[in-house]
């Protein structure tokens, strides 16, 4: 008896531990937060990153932030229907980086953060939809609050983030327009050359601030 | 009271001149943004301004900030209280009642228990503030934005929004103000203020774009967007992405199954604009 009563212990203990690697598709909202939270509870200890010290931060969004983002489906966003005249290897030039150029500009944007308030307004989706906005908002005193949204959309079992929005303006479709303009002016290939010339351009004005 | 005349005289007829220059112009080359017909004039206008931000307003704006963070506070709050009463008049406007009257008491409390409106005591006490003018009016009134304009020193804006601008200004408390010194310190300080809550927005944009000028157009666009619908802009799938979307999928098992999923997809995605509705 006791020998079955633990055999059904173990077998509900291994459904347990089942059950909890599919919980790990954690909801698109508790996934923002928890990244958030984590975020911010680092920034707000970490001198080095406030006193402007952008090499800590990109560290910091590269191992807390990066694994939730799409940056595939962000670059496609951003290059719009050129993308489909790119080769398979220039799709992954451009993907690696556009990923960079964002990395680099919005980590930067952590080291100017002083203390802001984050709430997260309430979450609606059903439970069927594979694609959703997680809406937040940063809160200043004497400045307007200033909304951050989060598109995320489901793959497989896990929840990506593939565009941002602040104050209603997405960072990836920004770059729309002037990939465009690069496109029309040098091809795909030309639309690397600038993003590379922009991402080398932004390594020596970071390092030569230090 | 002369000179403000003359001065609103000008402005109409610089807008006169502005939409004769835009009947002229709205046939430009193609390859451009189709928003953008007066791209040159703008771009024009876009490096002044850039030169004039870097070498006046930025270095002020950045002396200012040195203030200590209560007296910031009190004067945005200062400035946001006053602009409080025409926000609440374009919420009754677009029909959102409920916000006028709540933009209504917040000037009531914030003037009166906020002391000059230094003080938002009424977000404290629940009053949310609100962000409107009368290009947003126009706006949610169906009337189209028009072509994309960059302003000397005010910045992106468009043919709509500028006429909402000058009407925003017409009925601008600062601006009724009869002494002139005080009129132009107080528009100074305003201005200042504004700038400075932009220190660091700004360098973010400069090592975001590719092109500072397209960056910004795109930027102000949606922005505006975002704005006329209070925060929740209509959300299209974009066929772009769909497009692509289907290119780099494995290829489909079956010729026709594509179709349907993505039909299914634009259906979902109108729901849900419904439901934002």
């Amino acid at each position: 008896m006791k020998r079955i009563s633990s055999l059904l212990a173990a077998l509900a203990l291994c459904a347990g531990v089942q059950f909890s690697a599919h919980a790990q598709s954690i909801a698109p909202d508790a996934l923002v937060k928890g990244v958030t939270d984590d975020v911010i509870t680092i920034v707000r200890q970490d001198k080095a990153i406030q006193a402007g010290d952008t090499h800590k931060a990109v560290e910091l969004v590269e191992t807390k932030v990066i694994p939730y983002f799409d940056f595939a489906h962000m670059t496609r966003l951003a290059v719009g229907k050129d993308w489909r005249q790119a080769s398979p290897e220039q799709k992954t030039v451009l993907t690696q980086e556009f990923k960079t150029l964002l990395v680099r500009t919005y980590s930067n944007a952590l080291t100017q953060y002083r203390n802001q308030q984050i709430d997260f307004k309430p979450f609606k989706a059903k439970p069927e939809d594979t694609d959703v906005v997680v809406r937040t908002e940063v809160r200043q005193p004497g400045a307007k609050p200033v909304q951050i949204d989060y598109a995320l959309d489901k793959q497989g079992d896990a929840w990506k983030v593939y565009d941002v929005m602040v104050a209603g303006v997405s960072l990836v479709t920004n770059y729309r327009d002037s990939f465009g303009q690069e496109v029309r002016a040098g091809g795909i290939d030309g639309l690397i050359k600038s993003l590379k010339d922009k991402n080398k351009q932004l390594d020596t004005t970071t390092s030569a601030k230090k | 009271m002369k000179n403000r005349k003359a001065e609103s005289g000008a402005l109409s007829r610089g807008l006169a001149c502005l939409a004769l220059g835009l009947g002229l112009t709205a046939c430009a080359g193609p390859g451009g943004h189709p928003k953008d017909p007066l791209e040159p004039l703008n771009r024009a206008t876009f490096r002044f301004n850039e030169v004039a931000d870097e070498y006046v307003m930025r270095p002020v704006a950045q002396v200012y900030d040195y203030a200590p963070l209560p007296i910031k506070v009190g004067v945005g709050n200062f400035f946001g209280n006053i602009s409080d009463i025409w926000i609440g008049v374009n919420n009754l406007l677009q029909g959102k009642v409920t916000d006028g009257l709540s933009d209504g008491g917040r000037v009531l409390v914030n003037s009166t228990v906020g002391i000059f409106g230094l003080f938002d005591i009424a977000t404290e006490l629940g009053l949310e503030k609100h962000d409107e003018d009368l290009g947003q009016t126009l706006g949610r009134w169906g009337i189209g934005d028009g072509p994309y304009l960059v302003l000397p020193l005010l910045g992106p804006s468009n043919v709509r929004d500028t006429f909402g601008l000058v009407g925003d200004l017409t009925v601008d408390p600062v601006w009724q103000v009869e002494e002139v010194a005080t009129r132009n310190s107080l528009t100074g300080l305003r201005f200042v203020n504004k700038r400075a809550q932009l220190l660091g927005a700004d360098t973010t944009a400069d090592q975001a774009a590719l092109d500072k000028y397209g960056y910004l157009r795109s930027f102000y666009m949606q922005y505006r967007l975002n704005q006329i619908h209070d925060g929740q802009p209509p959300r299209v799938k974009d066929p772009d992405d769909e497009d692509a979307r289907s290119d780099d999928a494995p290829a489909p098992t079956a010729g026709e199954s594509t179709g349907p999923v993505a039909d299914e997809r634009v259906a979902l995605q109108s729901e849900k604009k419904d439901n934002a509705q």
